[in-house]
């Protein structure tokens, strides 16, 4: 396959970017979306150009780490699919592919394709963590759970902070990953004790962080490799007004 | 009330202002246009309705008193919701300062993606409106205390205010197309049990009300009501 690239080349952080044109051939559709980046990477190795920076880790679409807009859908828009999962069999021969990193104000871009996703570190820091005694583990069964719950805060748990909600949504907008670590931590009874300042922190430092709010379109979701669902968007609704209205106004 | 307060310190709070409002709004569209369909009763059916929401509660209250009471709970309602919608509409456009130089949708509706252009498309609509029916200052020939006339008079010589009044009215059925549903969404009240509930009740809304309120000049201009 002949693949046409309009890739987003921007030096570093302070630079201004624009997209460049480039030719691929050789592509084979068994090829991964970053594998054909590897063979364009070659390609400007070879003439002596600099390649395009692009972040990914894992390649087995459980990391998070790679994640672009492709002709302007993230990771290509393909159903839980992430971009190091999409395959080349998913364009045609001839096909021109326009790649951007992600945009929002909170995901500044580093260089090229990568962006600095510390926002998200930082709402995982503010709260998405439990309180747990140390010292040896506890029986797995002294702390009964619904199986329903459990399987909802798996579903949750299931997010790898690519950022693909983000980039997808037309306010970018964190909710749907906020949604998700709340969620997952608030279903379980370990979750419990710290689940009011959670979900009062996590929601300040995403708002501080300069994310758009949510208007439900539901474009975070569609995106999302992991398919969470808008329903826990919901439940960090419910949980932080239930929070609020219940006198628990300050964030510690 | 001084939890209620801090609302307005967060996204979600200010959302849920939103959502509150948009409620009482919701709530008062849906009497508007069943207290529209009285035409059908004919002059006398409408005017005394009409006359009955300006003394309703007296003697037992002060004249007025009802019709204030709703009034302002509608104008406070108006004001907080616009102002939440400006506040956020500012922060949203602020979480993305470079655009994409390509975009696709896969979930948006028309109805989600035009959400704010379809209320300042009911906002202007309703001053208008009020200037219309209410104060009566909007065109010529309104008579205080006889609706009946002005509503039938309106459409029938005024070659644009039906088509204004359909496609306001299609701007409110848009509105609440996605906004019911979404406003459950932000107040919490959806989980995956209701989903199709509320889905359903906001397909219901949009779809409902435009019919409702599109019933009335649209008889005017086929010459059913005179």
């Amino acid at each position: 396959m002949k693949i046409t690239v309009n890739v987003w080349r921007q030096k570093g952080a302070q630079a201004s970017g624009r997209l460049v044109k480039y030719q691929v051939d050789h592509v084979s559709p068994d090829m991964s979306f970053l594998e054909m980046l590897d063979i364009l990477n070659q390609q400007l190795i070879a003439k002596n150009e600099e390649p395009v920076a692009f972040d990914h880790d894992c390649r087995e679409g459980i990391c998070g780490s790679c994640g672009v807009m492709i002709n302007g859908l993230a990771h290509g828009g393909r159903l839980a699919t992430t971009t190091c999962q999409l395959h080349m069999r998913s364009f045609k021969d001839g096909d021109v592919i326009t790649v951007e990193p992600w945009r929002a104000k909170a995901f500044p871009v580093l260089k090229d394709l990568i962006v600095d996703r510390g926002a998200f570190d930082r709402i995982i820091q503010s709260g998405g963590y439990i309180s747990a005694a140390t010292g040896s583990a506890p029986e797995a069964n002294s702390t009964p759970i619904p199986k329903e719950n459990a399987d909802l805060a798996f579903d949750a748990a299931q997010c790898i902070g690519c950022g693909a909600c983000v980039a997808a949504c037309p306010n970018a907008s964190a909710m749907l990953f906020t949604a998700a670590k709340v969620s997952h931590l608030g279903l379980l009874p370990q979750g419990q004790p710290e689940r009011k300042s959670r979900v009062f922190n996590m929601v300040a430092t995403m708002d501080a962080a300069g994310f758009g709010g949510c208007t439900n379109i539901g474009e975070c979701s569609a995106a999302c490799p992991k398919e969470i669902g808008l329903h826990f968007i919901g439940r960090l609704n419910r949980d932080l007004l239930s929070a609020t209205l219940s006198g628990g106004t300050t964030a510690d | 009330m001084a939890a209620a307060l801090t609302l307005n310190q967060s996204t979600i709070g200010k959302k849920a202002i939103m959502a509150v409002t948009g409620i009482v709004l919701y709530g008062f569209v849906i009497v508007h246009m069943i207290g529209n369909l009285k035409i059908f009763e004919g002059p006398k059916g409408f005017n005394e309705y009409s006359h009955f929401l300006r003394v309703v509660g007296e003697p037992a209250l002060p004249a007025g008193t009802i019709l204030w009471v709703i009034r302002i709970v509608l104008l406070v309602s108006v004001v907080l919701h616009v102002r939440a919608a400006i506040q956020l509409t500012l922060l949203d456009n602020a979480g993305r300062p470079i655009a994409y130089k390509k975009v696709q949708r896969k979930q948006a509706s028309f109805a989600s993606l035009t959400l704010r252009w379809g209320g300042m498309a009911i906002f202007f609509f309703v001053i208008f409106h009020l200037l219309h029916f209410t104060v009566g200052s909007a065109l010529p020939g309104y008579i205080e205390g006889e609706p009946y006339h002005n509503v039938v008079s309106a459409f029938s010589n005024q070659i644009w205010a039906a088509p204004v009044y359909l496609l306001a009215v299609a701007a409110l059925g848009t509105h609440l197309y996605h906004g019911v549903w979404s406003a459950m969404q932000t107040l919490g009240l959806n989980t995956r049990r209701t989903e199709k509930l509320f889905r359903g009740l906001a397909v219901a809304s949009g779809i409902g009300l435009f019919a409702g309120f599109a019933t009335v000049p649209i008889v005017v201009l086929l010459g059913i009501l005179q």
